[in-house]
């Protein structure tokens, strides 16, 4: 079954289009790597499949993401509700600073309104789940500043999963860590992977063909709109490409 | 193993500490000459002239032992440093004086007593200035309970809604923050005093402050919301909140001591107004802790009219009443900072 799947997806800022004629459809309890150089989209893809895209006061939008059936962009879909079910960690480590270690893991549900009956075992289970747990809890009540930037970047991610979104969207999650705090993150990908359908743009193939059983290659040539080149199993991406721009991409040639 | 002795070699030695002492030691002795056999004279001359021997002496010294780039940084040091001085030295001037002149007149009857009872020519042991006090409590109160709210909320449309008006409006609280004080007074007198207000209140003398203080809280809120980064209300927003759960959950705490900040530089800009008071509370000598019913005083207030009177008590007394204002707003700032910085740890 798949969770999420995006049709027809293309992105604007202002005039220029970005992202051309996306296809793309994400199973149940997979993780899908977007790669490619900078400035092929794949950023902008990722935030088409939340509606964050729409932010940017210039971006427009055309095509259908489907969550569960469902288009998201449908003109009656409620776009909070939508990002409950979809959340997202960003490049860079974003806690809130006003909130302590465990005041950022219940940002979610505070922020959405939503009722938890049980707050203690709401954080430990999401810190568990992002790996973080045994580091943090004896000082859950620190502010969450006070953590290592992968640290940081866990708590991150257990505050999106503290929501319980069927989609996890994460956008070059590890460019800003070291690679001990990589290898804890990626952990944390093969951990949840099967309650959440996880989405991850990377720079890093070495990362994407460890974490990923997917692999989407993501390209713009030289003025023209980014495009999705090939898509398929990670192993055949990274073994046996068929597009030769892909291959030329994940054997270092260029990008 | 032999003991390793922590030290800071990037500090000072004595030898330089004292060279140091030496050169402004040098620079007092010669501006002392200067001013015996020249026509200088007088405290200015004698402080121009030992800053500019002592600025010679420390970048001649420091050349001396690192070279020209630690003279020059020598030198603009030097600089740097007289014109700290320079500033602080009128604010430590006025406090000093207020402190001073304030102290004849401050007895324990200031903060208790009003001026229902004793005559302006009475010993400053009669009467007080409690009413005035408590006015100026009330009325920078109200005042921050109509600006804040109202400023703050100004600055979240410009900052967080950027809607079409976000130009006109971020024009007109530049402009409004250049209205004259006593406009804003004869703007409240007229439009309640004389109307719906139905005479001079505690109410009214509010207003014409919150006018005032509106600008200031407004922009500085703005400058401060700017600094909330912009990721941590995306950070929000796929998180499912709503705009709104965003900017009181994240974006409002997060700011919260440059809002406290906003504001005290609110409350600074209005505790010693004046003109505004005259022709909105008036003034007056019994306690009125009425906000919407006749005239009350102000601390301000009660300074001018005890000046006018002209007399050697009263005099007195407005020194007082100038320093129970002084020390109030003293008060208040750290009353606002303590507040802010409780919760960030």
């Amino acid at each position: 079954m798949n969770d999420l799947v995006a049709k027809g997806v293309h992105a604007w800022f202002g005039d220029r289009l970005v992202l051309e004629d996306v296809n793309l459809e994400f199973a149940h309890g997979t993780v899908t790597a977007l790669i490619g150089p900078s400035g092929c989209g794949k950023s902008t893809f990722i935030r088409t499949l939340n509606r964050m895209h729409e932010f940017v006061p210039s971006a427009k939008f055309a095509g259908e993401v489907l969550l569960g059936g469902n288009d998201i962009y449908a003109s009656g879909e409620d776009v909070t509700r939508i990002r409950l079910g979809i959340g997202m960690v960003f490049q860079k480590p974003n806690p809130f600073p006003a909130m302590t270690i465990r005041e950022n893991v219940l940002a979610g549900p505070k922020l959405a309104r939503l009722k938890v009956d049980d707050k203690a075992t709401l954080v430990e289970k999401s810190l568990q789940q992002a790996g973080l747990w045994n580091e943090v809890k004896d000082r859950l009540d620190d502010p969450a500043l006070g953590l290592s930037g992968g640290q940081q970047q866990r708590l991150c991610i257990a505050r999106s999963l503290a929501v319980n979104p069927k989609v996890l969207l994460m956008d070059e999650p590890c460019s800003a860590l070291d690679p001990a705090s990589t290898l804890r993150v990626e952990e944390t990908i093969d951990e949840i992977k099967h309650e959440v359908t996880v989405v991850i743009v990377t720079h890093n193939m070495q990362q994407a063909a460890r974490v990923s059983d997917y692999t989407a290659f993501f390209l713009a040539e030289l003025g023209e709109p980014g495009r999705m080149i090939e898509y398929g199993e990670t192993k055949q991406i990274f073994s046996n490409p068929r597009d030769n721009r892909t291959e030329r991409y994940v054997t270092g040639q260029f990008g | 193993m032999a003991t390793v002795v922590p030290t800071r070699p990037w500090r000072a030695t004595p030898q330089v500490l004292a060279t140091e002492a030496a050169g402004l030691a040098v620079a007092l002795v010669l501006m002392l000459l200067t001013l015996r056999f020249t026509g200088f004279s007088g405290p200015l001359a004698a402080a121009l002239l030992f800053i500019v021997y002592a600025t010679a002496i420390s970048a001649g010294l420091e050349g001396r032992r690192r070279g020209l780039r630690a003279a020059q940084d020598a030198f603009v040091r030097a600089l740097l440093i007289t014109a700290t001085v320079v500033v602080l030295l009128p604010l430590v001037s006025i406090m000093w004086t207020v402190i001073d002149n304030g102290r004849a007149a401050l007895r324990p009857n200031f903060f208790t007593q009003d001026l229902t009872s004793a005559s302006a020519t009475g010993p400053v042991d009669q009467g007080g200035a409690a009413q005035a006090i408590v006015g100026s409590i009330e009325l920078v109160g109200f005042a921050t309970l109509i600006a804040m709210p109202l400023g703050i909320l100004s600055a979240l449309y410009l900052t967080e809604i950027r809607g079409r008006l976000s130009g006109a409006i971020r024009f007109l609280t530049q402009a409004m923050a250049g209205v004259p004080s006593v406009v804003a007074g004869l703007f409240v007198y007229s439009a309640w005093v004389l109307g719906p207000g139905k005479g001079f209140s505690g109410f009214a003398g509010a207003l014409a402050l919150a006018i005032l203080m509106l600008p200031t809280v407004a922009r500085t809120a703005e400058e401060v919301l700017k600094l909330v980064p912009e990721h941590l209300r995306e950070a929000g927003l796929a998180l499912g909140g709503t705009q709104w759960r965003t900017v009181a959950t994240i974006v409002l705490p997060t700011a919260r001591s440059g809002l406290i900040t906003a504001g005290i530089l609110g409350v600074a800009r209005i505790a010693g107004e004046t003109a505004p008071l005259i022709l909105t509370v008036f003034g007056a000598v019994a306690i009125n802790t009425s906000m919407f019913n006749g005239p009350m005083s102000a601390l301000p207030l009660y300074v001018f009219n005890e000046l006018k009177l002209g007399l050697d008590m009263a005099y007195a007394r407005a020194w007082t009443g100038a320093l129970v204002l002084m020390v109030l707003v003293l008060v208040l700032f750290a009353f606002a900072r303590w507040l802010g910085g409780r919760k960030t740890r």
